[in-house]
Formats: C-alpha cells, sequence, structure tokens
C-alpha cells in the first residue's frame, strides 16, 4: 500500500470559525490533525507600548479593548495594579461597583462564548438566545458609562461615577409599535440597580433554556465529550487559569484564593470539571453564569444599602467636582494637572491579577517615578491557552479543532495585545 | 389538455401537438417546482427567524414575501467569478449538472391525482438514479475548481450523500414491496383510503431512516404524496417542512465521521432488517403485504 503524505492546511485568518484573526497550519492525516501550529499577532496593536507613552488614567481605554469581550474585567486589573504602586484602597462602595460590574462582565464575556461555541459547532439558534441576554447587559454598561463595550469606567482610586438613579429608556420610534415599547423597556421604571436586579431574578430561567438546547442533547455531547482533554498536572503546567484549569478539577479562582475588592465579603461556589474535555468546561462555565448572577444579586443588596463615596477624595488622583471648579482656583489648577500631566506614581513595581472571566489577568508596571509607566506588562490569559493548541487537537479530527477554539474562549485582542 | 389544445392547432399534425402539450406540462411543473423552493427559502427563513427570536426577511415586499426574487435578481447580475486555476468549461457545468436531475426528477412525481409529466412504471427507480446524479454536479464542481479546500468539501458532501442514498434506496424497496408496483401514481394509490391505510404504519422504522436520512442529505421531498386533495397535501409538507427547519434550528452539526457511522452502520443494517421482516410479513400475508 502507498504510504499517504500528511497534508497541510491552511486555517483562518479569514474563516469564520477561527473567532477573530487566528491562522492556524493544520497537518492533516485525512481528516485527522497531526499537527497544528498557531500563528498569533495578527491584530498586535502595541497596547503596552502605548500604555508607556502616556499618563497612567490615559491608558485605561486601551484596557478595554484587548479583551473586547470583557471590556471592565481588563480594567480592573489595570487600576488595581495602579492602586498597588500608589498604595491606595478605594472606598469599600466602590470595590462592591467593581465586583458587580465585574461578573455582570464575566455573564457577557461567558455568553458571548456560548453562543459562539455553539454556533461553531452548528447550533444556531442558541446564539441569538445569549446576545438576547448581552443586550440587557450591554445597556448597563451603557447606562454607567455611556458607552456599551468601551467603558473606561474603573478609575485608580474608584469609579468614575455612582449608579445613576435611572436606568434609561428606548425612545419612541415611528416604525415599533408601543407595546414594543413596553415590551423593551420592562424592568427600567426605577434605577440602574432596580433593573440589575430584575435581570438577576429572570437570569436563571434563561440559563436554563440554554442548557435544554445543549446539556443534555447527543449531539451537543457527541461533538463535545472527551474533546480536547486536558489532565490537571498539564493543565497547570501549561499555565492555564480560569474555567479552562478549572474545567479540568483544578480548584483555582484568584476571587477566592487571592480575595481582592469585596470578593471576600460575596458567597459563591467554584464550579470544577472532572474530565477536563470540552464538555466538562462547557460545564463549568454555565455554572459560572448561576454564580456570577448569585454574587451580582448580593451585590445589589448591599449596594442599595450602603450609600457613600465612589471615588478617593484626593484631587491629585481624581477630578475635583464641576462645581468646585467654577469657583475656586485650586481645583481648577487640579483638574488640569490631571488632565494634562497626570498623576506621578511612586518608583517601583507592581503586579495585580483579577480573575477574568478567561482566567488569570495581570498587569505588571514598573515605575521610574514619572507621570507615565516605565513599563507595562500585560499576562492575558488566552495567550498560555492558546500555546497548547497543538496538544489539545492532536489526533483528533478537523471539526474538532473547531470545537477546541471554541472550548478556549479565543479572543484576539487579549492574546495579541 | 391535448384534446383542447388538438382543436387549436388542428392544422399541426397530432404528434406535434403532443409535443406542445408535454412541453406546457413540463413548463407549468417547473414553475410551480420553482415557485415551491423559492417560498421553502423564504419560509425557512422566516421559520428559523421566528424560532431565534428575529423578524426574518420583511423589507422587500409585503412580510419579505418578495425576497426570494430580490435573492434570484441578485445573484443573477452578480459577476461570475472563475478562479484561475479552474477548468472553466467544467467549473460552469457543474451547477447545471446538479440542478437538472433535480428538476427532471419531479417529471414522474403525480402532482395531482392521476397527472404526472410522464407516468413511467418504473417511476421511483427513476426518481432514486435521478436523485443521485446530483453528486456529479458536486464532485464536478469541488474538482473543476482546482482547490483543495473545495474539493476535500466536495468529496466529504458526495461521500455523505452516497452513504445516506444507500439507505435512502432500501427504505424506498420496502415501499415498493408494500404497494408491489414502481409507478408512483399506484403507490399514491394503493395509500387512499384514509390514514389507517398510509404506509407510514408498516413502514414505521424506514420511514424514519428516510426521513432523518432526507435530513443529512437536505433533500427535501416528502416521502410520499398524499391523494387526498391539496390542502391535506399542503398541510402535510408543511409538516414535515417545518420539523425540517425545526431541527435546522435546534441541533449542532455532527462531524463527518459521526454522520458517516449514523449512515453506514445504523441506517443501512435499520433499512436491511426491515425489508427481511417485510419479506416475513409478505409470505404469512399480514397488513399491506397481503
Amino acid at each position: 500500500m502507498a504510504e499517504f503524505q500528511s497534508y497541510t492546511m491552511n486555517f483562518g485568518p479569514q474563516h469564520p470559525a477561527a473567532h477573530g484573526v487566528l491562522r492556524l497550519i493544520l497537518e492533516m492525516d485525512g481528516e485527522v490533525v497531526v499537527r497544528a501550529d498557531p500563528h498569533v499577532g495578527l491584530l498586535h496593536r502595541a497596547t503596552e507600548k502605548l500604555a508607556e507613552s502616556k499618563p497612567y488614567n490615559q491608558s485605561i481605554g486601551y484596557m478595554d479593548r484587548l479583551d473586547y469581550v470583557s471590556m471592565m474585567a481588563n480594567e480592573h486589573g489595570y487600576v488595581a495594579a495602579i492602586e498597588k504602586l500608589l498604595g491606595i484602597q478605594p472606598p469599600v462602595r466602590a470595590r462592591y461597583i467593581r465586583v458587580m460590574f465585574d461578573e455582570i462582565t464575566r455573564i457577557l464575556n461567558h455568553l458571548l462564548w456560548l453562543g459562539c461555541h455553539g454556533l461553531d459547532v452548528g447550533a444556531m439558534t442558541i446564539f441569538l438566545y445569549c446576545f438576547r441576554e448581552r443586550e440587557n447587559l450591554m445597556d448597563c454598561y451603557e447606562a454607567v458609562s455611556g458607552t456599551r463595550m468601551h467603558a473606561t469606567y474603573y478609575r485608580p482610586g474608584g469609579v468614575y461615577r455612582d449608579l445613576p438613579e435611572a436606568m434609561p429608556r428606548h425612545l419612541a420610534r415611528p416604525h415599533r409599535k408601543g407595546h414594543r415599547d413596553a415590551a423593551l423597556d420592562e424592568g427600567r421604571d426605577g434605577s440602574l440597580l432596580d433593573f440589575i436586579e430584575h435581570f438577576t431574578q429572570r437570569f436563571p430561567a434563561r440559563v436554563d433554556e440554554y442548557e435544554t438546547l445543549l446539556t443534555d442533547n447527543r449531539i451537543w455531547k457527541q461533538r463535545t465529550v472527551g474533546i480536547a482533554v486536558v489532565p490537571p498536572e498539564r493543565a497547570i503546567n501549561l499555565g492555564f487559569t480560569g474555567p479552562m484549569l478549572r474545567g479540568s478539577g483544578v480548584e483555582w479562582d484568584l476571587r477566592k484564593k487571592q480575595p481582592y475588592a469585596a470578593y471576600a465579603d460575596v458567597d459563591f461556589d467554584i464550579p470544577v470539571g472532572v474530565n477536563g474535555d470540552c464538555y466538562d468546561r462547557y460545564l463549568v462555565r454555565v455554572e459560572e453564569l448561576r454564580q456570577s448572577n448569585r454574587i451580582i444579586g448580593q451585590c445589589v443588596g448591599w449596594l442599595r444599602a450602603n450609600p457613600g463615596p465612589v471615588m478617593l477624595d484626593d484631587y491629585k488622583l481624581a477630578p475635583p467636582k464641576r462645581t468646585e471648579m467654577k469657583e475656586s482656583m485650586e481645583s481648577l489648577i487640579h483638574h488640569f494637572k490631571l488632565f494634562t500631566e497626570g498623576y506621578c506614581v511612586p518608583e517601583g513595581e507592581a503586579y495585580a491579577a483579577v480573575e477574568h472571566p478567561k482566567g488569570e489577568f495581570g498587569v505588571y508596571l514598573v515605575s521610574d517615578g514619572a507621570n507615565k509607566p516605565f513599563r507595562v506588562k500585560i499576562r492575558p490569559p488566552g495567550f498560555a491557552h492558546m500555546a497548547a493548541m497543538d496538544e489539545m487537537v492532536r489526533g483528533h479530527m478537523l471539526a474538532d479543532v473547531v470545537a477546541t477554539i471554541g472550548t478556549m474562549d479565543v479572543v484576539f485582542g487579549e492574546i495579541d495585545r | 389538455m391535448t384534446q383542447i389544445l388538438a382543436d387549436w392547432l388542428g392544422f399541426l399534425p397530432i404528434e406535434a401537438v403532443e409535443a406542445v402539450a408535454s412541453l406546457l406540462a413540463i413548463l407549468m411543473l417547473a414553475v410551480v417546482v420553482i415557485l415551491c423552493v423559492a417560498y421553502t427559502t423564504w419560509l425557512e427563513r422566516k421559520v428559523i427567524g421566528f424560532m431565534q427570536l428575529r423578524q426574518g426577511p420583511n423589507r422587500v415586499g409585503f412580510r419579505g414575501l418578495l425576497q426570494p426574487f430580490a435573492d434570484v435578481l441578485k445573484l443573477l447580475v452578480k459577476e461570475i467569478v472563475i478562479p484561475g486555476q479552474a477548468n472553466r468549461w467544467l467549473f460552469l457545468t457543474a451547477p447545471v449538472l446538479a440542478l437538472v436531475p433535480a428538476l427532471a426528477a419531479w417529471a414522474v412525481i403525480p402532482a395531482f391525482p392521476g397527472f404526472a409529466v410522464a407516468d413511467l412504471d418504473a417511476g421511483l427507480l427513476y426518481l432514486l438514479s435521478m436523485t443521485s446524479l446530483g453528486i456529479y454536479g458536486i464532485i464536478l464542481a469541488g474538482w473543476a475548481s482546482n482547490s483543495k479546500y473545495a474539493l476535500l468539501g466536495a468529496m466529504r458532501s458526495a461521500a455523505q450523500m452516497v452513504a445516506y442514498e444507500i439507505a435512502m434506496g432500501f427504505a424506498l424497496v420496502g415501499v415498493l414491496m408494500a404497494s408491489g408496483s414502481l409507478n408512483l401514481g399506484e403507490i399514491v394509490a394503493r395509500q387512499s383510503g384514509g390514514m389507517s391505510q398510509w404506509f407510514i404504519w408498516p413502514l414505521a422504522p424506514l420511514f424514519l431512516v428516510y426521513f432523518i436520512s432526507g435530513v443529512a442529505e437536505t433533500n427535501r421531498a416528502p416521502f410520499d404524496v398524499a391523494a387526498s386533495g391539496l390542502f391535506w397535501l399542503a398541510a402535510k409538507t408543511f409538516v414535515f417542512l417545518f420539523v425540517f427547519l425545526w431541527l435546522r434550528a435546534t441541533f449542532p452539526r455532527y462531524r463527518y465521521d459521526q454522520i458517516m457511522r449514523l449512515g453506514w452502520k445504523v441506517f443501512i443494517p435499520v433499512t436491511l432488517v426491515w425489508i427481511g421482516v417485510e419479506a416475513v410479513f409478505s409470505v404469512l400475508e399480514i397488513g399491506p403485504f397481503a
């Protein structure tokens, strides 16, 4: 019998299942992958270098654009590193707001992941179901920061402003009938907190809906069970974090192991998988949806009961109030200095990490005492996961590569930076 | 119809009149079939839109009813791109080869009781052979484009179609055994007289196999064509179509090897076993096999 040579296939960067700009060089033996070589860097935007060229606060917006589906979680890692260098702690209300929005972000991220993973494996409808709920959470982003995605809401020393008292409502549109407006504005009668609470009450039933479509679905299980198995020791050695690590059965979560913000005061569980395959990682993430919802509910209760400042009362870091600025010369100077020169950070270095929806998102800052960082190093969780691509898909079939990309929750903004 | 035409075209020889009559019949059938296909695409988008919290097409015409025509127009005026490496002649022939047998297969379908464009005695065989020919179009398209991705895709879909065609063919053998005829009109006639006479019941396993194979091949031909009036035909076809779309909106895709396993290792054995069971039934004269 003649020997078959392996066949080289180029997968991406324009392939719709490549989740953005992943380029894979696949060596195939028939339908079976012999070697997978991921080529990264097509979305490299030199975020670290850009952040080194301007005052600290002006780079927060770049962090949103790293993992562009979990915006505020990226900001959290960056501002936490600055706060560590400055040696400051934001007010407790700001910490709760951060926890609440970190978890909203986690749900946003996991919903996008669930929808895209489903779509990759051919389940179309789940995608649109997930985007329905994402829309509500994006409205929360918009209510609090003015933008749906790139919020720039977290600031060193707190958050940009307190939660709004009124939830924005839809404008009447000529082509939309009145009852549609009422349906769109469901839960928007009160404040943002009322809206979020309304969301947390209906969200568990929605997660049940997603699970009916997938969890016990024979085809879904045949496509994910036993695919891309990573044993726990290997997962640790490969530098996996987040659901990728927990899916392999390692109970590691920075929110529990190194509590930051207000995570020490909220009650939640860490789901872990057993087999370390795509299906377990799916189950872990779906359970995280429920746990995040639980955390949000607790934050809403606390934030209702405890009004207070959301930003440090330090005009070297936080802009003064507009009214003061109009009357006091000192405030005007503070404002001007803050928005042009920024603030200087004491010499030193700091690493701060948060439990990002995808894993450990860390920012390492080196300061030489100037108003901009000497060096910024971002540790994206997805990069380590992508490095395991070859190991995870070797010996599987071509269609499993797509399932594996889905289970990694690949977003190239953070991998390429 | 030939009679009416003969009155009008009396000056022509009768052979020419018959030719005109069959051309007219073909034209009518083709228009109806193409319109049905057009509105199946519209229905598909509407039904899946409804399942996915979307509107579906609603801009062109009332509720998007003109969308299929807009799509066809758009496709017709598009630039024809022929890859540089492709075999030009084959590349252009392939879609024709895929479409023509699909339309030609309709010739034997009894659209109305007692009417089919070609009332063949071996209609079922003709149907089987015509639907199999479509594979050539797919293989040729993949091969003529001279691109490895297209070729791989074509090979896969051809392998899949072949696997399921065998199962579907065996399922139809069962129908054949039950009706004792290869003529589609007679097969329909044998099932007249209420739902209890439908072959679906004695041939339930075959029907399931045929149905799922139909999904796998995305051939949307219904299993048998009801004889009892157009409304029931339409209603029944709609139910099948709806289930097809429902499945499409609900389920993930099988992996290639899983599809092949289902086709070769499950469906073909099931159909073979049921054919054996039917043979026993007809020897013992049970049910419709008497």
